[in-house]
């Protein structure tokens, strides 16, 4: 039997081009493996091989979504491929959001399995998981290994099409299609190991979780914005200069709080960002355009707004686990009723 | 962090580039921004320019926040 | 302290013979001694008894119920307290168990619900009866008879003959014996001062006709909340009149071999200290479900424990009974862990259950009663194929000219059993 085919798509950093300063890169096709696709390969033990790699930049992805993916279903279905896998992109946003909606477009328009690995909290993986099969990977490059440990038999079953078992059984995250298999302990016995787990504080994984009710209902209106004090807050990591509170540029693990009593402009000398997810010229250049500073005070000079509140929040989004986000968002709003605030404007990178 | 100061009790607007991220995160108030890097900025254009481009997300913003919404929503225009 | 020896005498077949008797593990019976037994009700026009084993090409349809055969050696009362005997509390001295077959009531259908047990095949793999040595009485009523009064006279005539076929043990040494303890709250407090303290609530479908549960005799919907101790199960206290989407009805031989009460009886002592058994009801009306679910969580504060677990037994309305039992009982800051099964479509795209709560953060699963097998054409049928088409699970064109059925799993008596019996499970 000839050997399945695969085109893989990685990013610019896996690609070994560079990190975020190299992201505008337009999408390109090498012949054979590079980067992850190697192990990759290895662990496909001569059953398969990956005979081109598609590398394209996060920003010029995401920034050019339907011109890229264009591109690169062309590049892809000159190919001939039976298979099509995208990363693992581990905790990187922009490019787990890349690998989802890529792969969910050469499964739709090319009709061959299609394949992507990265971290639960990976936007990309609430994105597309019950869209294409994704492999739950470890948050960092460092669990390469772990996840071609899961990619590689994945892959070859839906290369060749065979039946896929329960998302526990084949290692993918649950993409709300519910699977029977069976288990090694009865019902009865795995609620018991449960109960005990709970009652002893240590983690348990349930079988179902609830179905999503993680929506916030929306706050009333504004009523009257010219007498209305507004709040900026950012993920953008927009500091004071030389990020005094060192804010980490990913994971970050708390905020900063900044005064911007009497600063009417951001420039080069009194900010930054921490941001490690994003090119960070055009904001150390101009933070205004993280958070536009400048122009909210002629709103407020004008009347439209009635003030601005004297400090702003900013953490880094990139990495960032939900827990932590949440937390960061619980201690602001605590602060920002404490000084009156009526509103926020919460600007993400 | 946007659900968890709107719930706190407060509007909150999302300017955002990625809106889908929006959405899947769960804000209620939406509004589309320029480009990652530069979400509300375009170093393409001169300084004049880029605070037109400022103003007017501000006023899309503005709008988001004093109109009341029944589910998540994208102030596109 | 309530003290329960189990002695169980293992039986490896069963045959028919001129005399009723237990030898060798194998369980010989006399079929005119069983039938006379039966027709001694006369809403029942006739009986006919067949066999089947393990890993034979048998189709067992339309299954009412599957009754382990039990008696009473020593102690207070007899097996099936308050159906068979009178209501007096068992649960202690010793019983006998005939380990490796069951009684199995089939016949014509009452409704539209009952169940299909595979001996061989990939059914069998889903329904925990597959593996014992069945006898089988199809029954058949006399003309005219209500549904309530066939379905009375059939459940009772499964219990006569497991209690006739259990007494064939009395006398017999076990195979093995096993030993049940629970002390009361006090006592259980002194022996096991540093264990967390648990209980078990099992939730009793109570919805009406094939929707039955009986407590000593009582119908589970006529009662609020209460509380036995785990033993009493083993001796049939509990018993079903249920059968509706087969799947995830309890049998009665569940109840007597109630996996919950067991497994935490295995850890009773050493991790844990299991306290003792809360029943409550599924009822039809909104007040029944809101007082039942208070009393349940009423009961489990009054014990003082630290984790529950819940089993449900049904589907649909259950859920919501469920969900108010999960979160009352969380509420009282008590840890619950909950069993149930899905029905989550053929596709297994749609919400599990139709009721939901952030509070039920540990749930079991036994499965997705809606995800389709094929059961291919059997050697043999035990009762009829009549109803293939029908029964919950089934559909019109499910039962094909070549012999093989295309259903959900619901057809399968105990194929998502809610009371954790089986491995099954689904993510």
């Amino acid at each position: 039997m000839s050997k399945i085919r695969i085109v893989h798509y990685i990013n610019q950093f896996f690609a070994q081009k560079g990190g975020e300063e190299m992201a505008h890169i337009p999408a390109e096709k090498v012949a054979g493996k590079v980067g992850p696709g190697m192990a990759l390969e290895e662990a496909f033990k001569g059953e398969a091989e990956i005979v081109a790699t598609i590398i394209c930049g996060d920003s010029y992805f995401n920034e050019n979504l339907e011109k890229a993916q264009k591109e690169i279903i062309e590049m892809i279905k000159e190919e001939k491929p039976d298979m099509f896998i995208a990363g693992p992109a581990f905790n990187a946003g922009r490019y787990g959001v890349a690998c989802g909606t890529i792969a969910e477009a050469v499964k739709n328009e090319l009709n061959i399995p299609v394949l992507t690995g990265m971290y639960i909290e990976n936007p990309g993986a609430d994105m597309f998981k019950s869209k294409v099969y994704i492999c739950p990977t470890k948050n960092s490059a460092a669990g390469m290994k772990d996840a071609v440990s899961k990619m590689a038999p994945l892959a070859l079953k839906l290369a060749k099409g065979e039946a896929i078992g329960a998302s526990c059984e084949d290692n993918y995250m649950p993409n709300g299609i519910r699977k029977n298999f069976f288990d090694v302990k009865r019902g009865s016995a795995r609620a018991v190991d449960m109960l005990l787990a709970k009652l002893a504080d240590k983690p348990f994984e349930t079988e179902y979780p609830m179905p999503s009710f993680d929506r916030v209902a929306p706050h009333a209106a504004i009523k009257d914005l010219s007498k209305a004090k507004i709040a900026f807050v950012t993920s953008g990591g927009i500091v004071a200069k030389g990020n005094p509170d060192h804010i980490e540029s990913s994971n970050a693990s708390h905020f900063g709080k900044y005064c911007i009593e009497g600063i009417n402009d951001f420039t080069p000398e009194n900010s930054e960002t921490a941001h490690g997810g994003y090119d960070p010229v055009y904001a150390n250049a101009d933070a205004d355009r993280v958070i536009p500073l400048d122009v909210m005070r002629e709103f407020v000079a004008d009347g439209t707004v009635g003030a601005l509140h004297e400090y702003y929040y900013s953490t880094v989004g990139n990495g960032t686990a939900v827990a932590s986000a949440k937390k960061f968002g619980e201690a602001i709003a605590e602060d920002l009723k404490a000084a009156g605030v009526d509103g926020v404007i919460l600007t993400s990178t | 962090m946007v659900k968890a100061i709107e719930k706190a009790g407060f509007p909150v607007v999302h300017i955002c580039t990625v809106t889908p991220i929006s959405m899947t995160v769960g804000a209620n108030r939406i509004v589309p921004a320029v480009a990652i890097p530069h979400p509300l900025g375009d170093p393409n254009w001169d300084l004049e320019e880029e605070r037109a481009i400022r103003r007017s997300l501000l006023k899309k913003a503005f709008h988001a926040l004093t109109t009341e919404v029944e589910d998540q929503t994208i102030f596109e225009d | 302290m309530k003290r329960l020896e189990l002695g169980y005498v293992n039986i490896k077949d069963v045959q028919f013979a001129d005399k009723s008797e237990v030898r060798d593990g194998v369980l010989y019976v006399n079929q005119e001694e069983i039938k006379a037994i039966v027709m001694e009700d006369e809403t029942i026009k006739n009986v006919s008894f067949d066999i089947a084993r393990p890993g034979e090409s048998v189709r067992i349809t339309p299954v009412k119920d599957v009754i382990e055969p039990r008696v009473k050696v020593e102690g207070p009362g007899g097996v099936f307290p308050g159906m068979l005997c009178k209501p007096e509390t068992v649960g202690s001295g010793r019983t006998h168990v005939l380990r490796g077959c069951a009684v199995v009531t089939a016949g014509k259908i009452v409704g539209f619900q009952e169940g299909i047990i595979d001996m061989t095949g990939p059914g069998a793999k889903y329904t925990p009866f597959s593996k014992l040595n069945n006898f089988v009485m199809v029954i058949e009523p006399v003309d005219g008879l209500k549904q309530h009064e066939y379905e009375h006279a059939v459940r009772m005539a499964g219990f006569k003959v497991a209690a006739k076929l259990g007494e064939l043990a009395k006398e017999l040494t076990p195979d093995e014996v096993k030993v049940f303890e629970t002390p009361n709250v006090k006592e259980g407090i002194e022996m096991y001062p540093n264990l967390p303290r648990v209980a078990y609530v099992q939730m009793l479908q109570s919805q009406g006709l094939l929707h039955d549960t009986y407590v000593y005799g009582v119908d589970a919907k006529r009662s609020l909340s209460s509380m036995i101790f785990p033993t009493e199960t083993m001796d049939c206290a509990i018993v079903s009149g249920n059968c509706v989407s087969a799947c995830d009805k309890n049998t009665t031989y569940h109840h007597q071999n109630n996996p919950v009460v067991a497994d935490l009886f295995e850890q009773h002592g050493k991790t844990l200290n299991f306290v003792g058994v809360i029943i409550t009801n599924e009822n039809v009306y909104l007040a029944d479900k809101q007082r039942s679910s208070d009393w349940a969580a009423k009961l489990a504060e009054l014990l003082g424990v630290d984790g529950v677990i819940v089993s449900q037994e049904g589907f649909g309305n259950p859920d919501t009974d469920l969900i108010m039992n999960c979160v009352k009982i969380e509420k009282k800051g008590i840890k619950t862990t909950i069993i149930t099964d899905e029905y989550a479509g053929q596709d297994g795209k749609s919400q599990s259950l139709a009721d939901a709560d952030p509070l039920a953060t540990a749930v079991v699963t036994g499965g997705n009663a809606n995800e389709v097998i094929t059961l291919p054409k059997m050697d043999k049928v035990i009762g009829t194929l009549d109803y293939v088409d029908k029964i919950a699970g089934g559909h019109a064109g499910s039962l094909a000219a070549d012999g093989t059925i295309t259903a959900e799993l619901q057809v399968i008596t105990g194929a998502t059993n809610e009371l954790g019996f089986n491995c099954l499970s689904a993510r």
